[in-house]
């Protein structure tokens, strides 16, 4: 595969930016000899037309929302509105310098503002931040608050959090930045948090647990409230991983269920694009007792003027360099306003209805290790489908049908797991031609093993435009950067 | 909706299969309690018409826009481009996920591997990541590294970096136990190398700093001992300076947001982290690497993944999981886009122009430049009269300088900082100067 760096050198592309219009001093006049670079950056120009056309090329190897059914559990890949990609390219958002004055950027600081107050008003919380500008860097967030808050109270021995053994990882690894210890909580054999382990487990050295809701397997902690109960009861903080919030939007709000801290990821549940890996937005919404807190600056609305706020004593601080990723937010809003109260219902009622569906159908032919309602997804396991028949080989022979394959071996809970999420936009043909897949996927796994084994085989004229990688091959002969060594051996290093 | 394709025949049908008889039986697990307890917005849906009303009506009141920019500290108003946005624009790229599969990635995962070679290029380092959300979370990634590979629970940190890469630092460092020893500056507005102590984990230094001044690198290395160097620096300056990497630094961070990336009121923007090859096994966030496919052709996937926090969990070296690829993307194309060449065509034009305004302003009575030191685009001028108020006869005329109280909390009052990029024309800087020299 060609990169730029397998261009050659074209000293005579120029152009971007206008000759100097004052007298030219010289660099060596201006700055320090021993200050200036000696040997240039290996880095080739490319010409316009060869820049299109290799990122071009490039993009065709990629596989995005906009290619097809995406069903990646935990992730929520909806498709995202164009309108908004549009919005974010307005010059008077794009342009605007996060230090201009207050008076010149009121409508960033509106739409701030205004956002923060829907997304309050669906975690059914006071107060939130927009800082975060992911989902780990809401928990970790949140983590912080937890920390800054048992200080103040001289509570310095609550060192615990308790996380269920079906979290994403990034739970854990927040709460050890953080400085706390994780306790583990089995779940029950209906797959949801022990309430009875829990109980014990309480006690002053706990800081909080953190829950998803819906859980990582796709179902709805039926003893919510008991649970928040305890732990506060115990003293301890509830903070719940929004990752999961597209199951419930419309019908239920976290502050209801006892949350006292809770992060939203903007790119999933509000339709904001993942960028191939970001960037995303993970706003945190809080309870009343933790609002002095929150990071600083806070956004203040005063008789119809919007302001920047430093004042807090007792905030944790700055979690990003300014107010978190505008130009993600603006996206969210723009996604709110346009669903309103009944669009936000819908999305829950499609989300979950194509879930249970495709649960149902797929569960006559895969393993459903906890077969009960599920909400936005569910958890198949590949076991039993055929002699040596791996979740990764099934997940493989999906993209030589044209999908994306669901998220793998993921939540550790469960062996082999394919966790699938279809999200609200998916219509039911899809929905059938994806059951209709992985059956047939199903009977080759029992007569045809070998081609699951060799998948993708790139004979359909699907995306994959390798066949399957070798990760120990990566592991073993690690190259992270271009061998300029090996392959510009013929080229000087002076361009 | 306009985002749900299902009909309602198709709605009864799925409930149907399933065995249900109404949408509300699909919520029945949740408790009653809770949802007794609901209220919605009070938010009615509106068209597509009118929400893309509703936000240019907001874009139009950052009056902002329309004013001529003389802000930086960190964050500075490039030309874009326009070939950029047309490859980010594209749907392939910006609508896929995390490349966990890399068979469907190879587009994403092959531009990771130009930027991770890019990045290394430009500060001189072996390794780089495929990004941190900004340059101020790049640099405490890096402050709980250094702690992490030396164990001790100290950082030396330079107190003329920009105050928004401290104020960061502090809250990452509060929350894991990390204590901050503040190094002072000299009178040329330079780090005082002889002030950082021994044993702390790493000293962390930018450049330029936060009064414009590009740091002697030199020497740094050797005074701390075994204590990590962290370098902060500007991309588009490193085409122009020798790089962080070649003064011996062990980790070198920066805002890439000058690399074609939209200000956007401060995010998204990119953060770059680079560092050497024997802290591979210790650096945060997601690498990419060369691998071969099962015929043996050349591909690219997600590499040494057993750092990170979907496998290493608790131990992991970061909670980073999402980060700021599409930005990494656009910096890439950016860079690719200018070449080495143009690269240090444009940090020229920084540079110069920076300084005919710098040299303009000096022959105003009064002004004189607050640290007699080399400087890239950006400068800090020691101004005759109260900084705000000369700000604020700039600000009427339509041009914008940074807030002076944050050069004051470095210990630096009376002063104004200018930062000039390739957009500034001769005509606006003298214009500038000319709205100076008028003022008494």
């Amino acid at each position: 595969m060609n990169t730029i760096f397998d261009y050659k050198q074209n000293e005579e592309i120029g152009g971007l930016f206008p000759a100097l219009d004052i007298p030219a001093q010289g660099t060596e006049a201006l700055i320090p000899h021993d200050l200036v670079r000696k040997e240039p950056p290996r880095i080739p120009a490319l010409s316009e037309p060869d820049l299109i056309r290799h990122y071009t090329r490039l993009s065709k190897l990629n596989y995005g929302v906009d290619d097809g059914f995406y069903p990646l559990g935990s992730c929520t890949m909806k498709y995202n509105p164009k309108l908004n990609e549009d919005l974010a390219r307005l010059p008077g958002f794009a342009t605007v310098h996060p230090s201009a004055d207050e008076d010149l950027v009121q409508g960033s600081l509106a739409l701030l503002y205004e956002a923060s107050r829907l997304l309050c008003g669906i975690a059914g919380l006071p107060e939130a931040t927009l800082q975060p500008v992911a989902g780990a860097h809401g928990e970790l967030t949140g983590m912080f608050l937890m920390k800054r808050y048992f200080e103040a109270r001289g509570e310095k021995e609550r060192k615990r959090i308790l996380l269920p053994d079906s979290a994403h990882g990034t739970n854990p690894a927040s709460a050890a930045i953080a400085g706390f210890s994780v306790t583990e909580i089995p779940s029950t054999k209906e797959g949801m948090v022990d309430v009875g382990v829990l109980e014990k487990i309480l006690d002053e050295t706990v800081a909080g647990i953190m829950l998803t809701v819906p859980n990582t397997l796709g179902i709805f902690e039926e003893k919510i409230l008991e649970v928040t109960d305890l732990v506060h009861a115990a003293g301890g903080l509830c903070y719940f991983d929004g990752a999961n919030l597209n199951s419930f939007l419309g019908r239920a709000r976290p502050g209801d269920m006892g949350a006292d801290i809770f992060h939203f990821n903007l790119h999933k549940t509000l339709s904001t694009p993942h960028g191939g890996g970001g960037p995303g937005s993970g706003p945190v919404a809080v309870s009343e007792r933790l609002v002095p807190f929150l990071p600083i600056p806070r956004i203040r609305k005063d008789r119809g003027t919007y302001r920047l706020d430093w004042e807090a004593p007792q905030s944790i601080g700055c979690m990003h360099s300014f107010y978190g990723n505008f130009g993600v937010i603006l996206k969210a809003y723009a996604y709110l306003l346009q669903l309103g109260d009944e669009g936000l219902r819908e999305v829950s009622e499609n989300a979950v209805l194509n879930a249970n569906y495709l649960q149902e159908r797929l569960k006559q032919t895969y393993r459903l290790p906890y077969d009960r309602l599920c909400k936005h997804e569910f958890v198949l396991s590949g076991e039993g489908v055929g002699e040596g028949i791996s979740t990764l080989d099934i997940a493989k022979r999906l993209i030589d049908y044209g999908f994306h394959p669901p998220t793998v071996y993921f939540p550790l809970i469960v062996h082999e797991a394919l966790m699938i999420e279809p999200t609200e936009c998916e219509g039911k043909e899809t929905l059938d031609s994806f059951i209709e897949a992985l059956e047939r996927i199903a009977v080759e796994a029992r007569e045809d093993p070998q081609i699951l084994h060799e998948a993708p085989t790139c004979t359909s004229p699907m995306r994959a435009s390798v066949r399957r990688l070798d990760q120990t091959h990566a592991a073993r002969h690690p190259v992270f950067t271009y061998p300029f060594e090996e392959r510009w051996k013929d080229r000087g290093t002076e361009i | 909706m306009r985002y749900i394709a299902n009909t309602d025949a198709d709605r009864r049908a799925m409930l149907a299969a399933i065995g249900l008889t109404s949408l509300d039986d699909l919520f029945s697990d949740i408790p009653q309690q809770v949802k007794d307890r609901f209220r919605p917005l009070d938010l009615p849906a509106k068209s597509e018409m009118e929400v893309a009303g509703a936000l240019q009506d907001l874009a139009d009141a950052n009056l902002a826009r329309r004013e001529l920019s003389f802000l930086g500290g960190g964050v500075y108003d490039h030309y874009i481009p326009s070939a950029i946005s047309h490859i980010t624009s594209r749907s392939e790229f910006y609508t896929a996920y995390t490349p966990y599969q890399p068979e469907l990635s190879q587009g994403t995962l092959t531009a990771m591997f130009e930027f991770q070679t890019l990045v290394c290029e430009l500060f001189g380092m072996e390794v780089a990541n495929d990004s941190m959300y900004d340059g101020a979370t790049a640099l405490a990634e890096g402050a709980r590294m250094a702690a992490r590979i030396l164990k001790r629970p100290q950082i030396a940190v330079a107190r003329n970096i920009f105050p928004q890469y401290r104020r960061v630092l502090d809250t990452y460092c509060w929350a894991s136990g990390i204590e901050i020893v503040e190094i002072p500056y000299m009178e040329d507005g330079r780090c005082d190398r002889a002030a950082i102590p021994e044993g702390t984990a790493g000293f962390i230094i930018q450049s330029p700093n936060a009064f414009g001044v590009i740091e002697d690198l030199a020497g740094f290395k050797d005074r701390i001992g075994d204590a990590l160097l962290i370098v902060a620096t500007n991309p588009i300056a490193a085409g122009l300076l020798v790089p962080p990497g070649e003064f011996g630094a062990d980790i070198v961070v920066a805002e890439g947001q000058p690399l074609g990336i939209p200000l956007s009121f401060g995010g998204p923007f990119l953060g770059l982290f680079a560092t050497r090859e024997r802290h591979l096994r210790q650096i945060p966030g997601r690498l990419t690497g060369q691998t071969v496919d099962a015929e043996g052709k050349v591909g690219y996937t997600m590499a040494a993944q057993t750092r990170e926090q979907h496998i290493r969990r608790g131990k992991a070296t970061s909670n980073i999981c999402t980060n700021s690829q599409l930005c990494a993307l656009t910096a890439t194309v950016y860079l690719a886009c200018l070449g080495a060449t143009g690269l240090r065509e444009l940090a020229t034009l920084n540079l110069e122009k920076a300084h005919y305004l710098a040299e303009n302003l000096f022959a105003l009575p009064g002004y004189e430049l607050a640290f007699p030191s080399p400087f890239f685009n950006e400068f800090t001028m020691r101004v005759p009269g109260d900084p705000r108020e000369i700000r604020s006869q700039l600000k009427d005329a339509g041009m914008l300088l940074d807030d002076p109280k944050s050069l004051a909390a470095l210990g630096a009052p009376d002063t104004l900082r200018f930062a000039v990029t390739e957009k500034r024309t001769k005509d606006e800087l003298d214009r500038l100067v000319d709205i100076l020299g008028g003022m008494r």
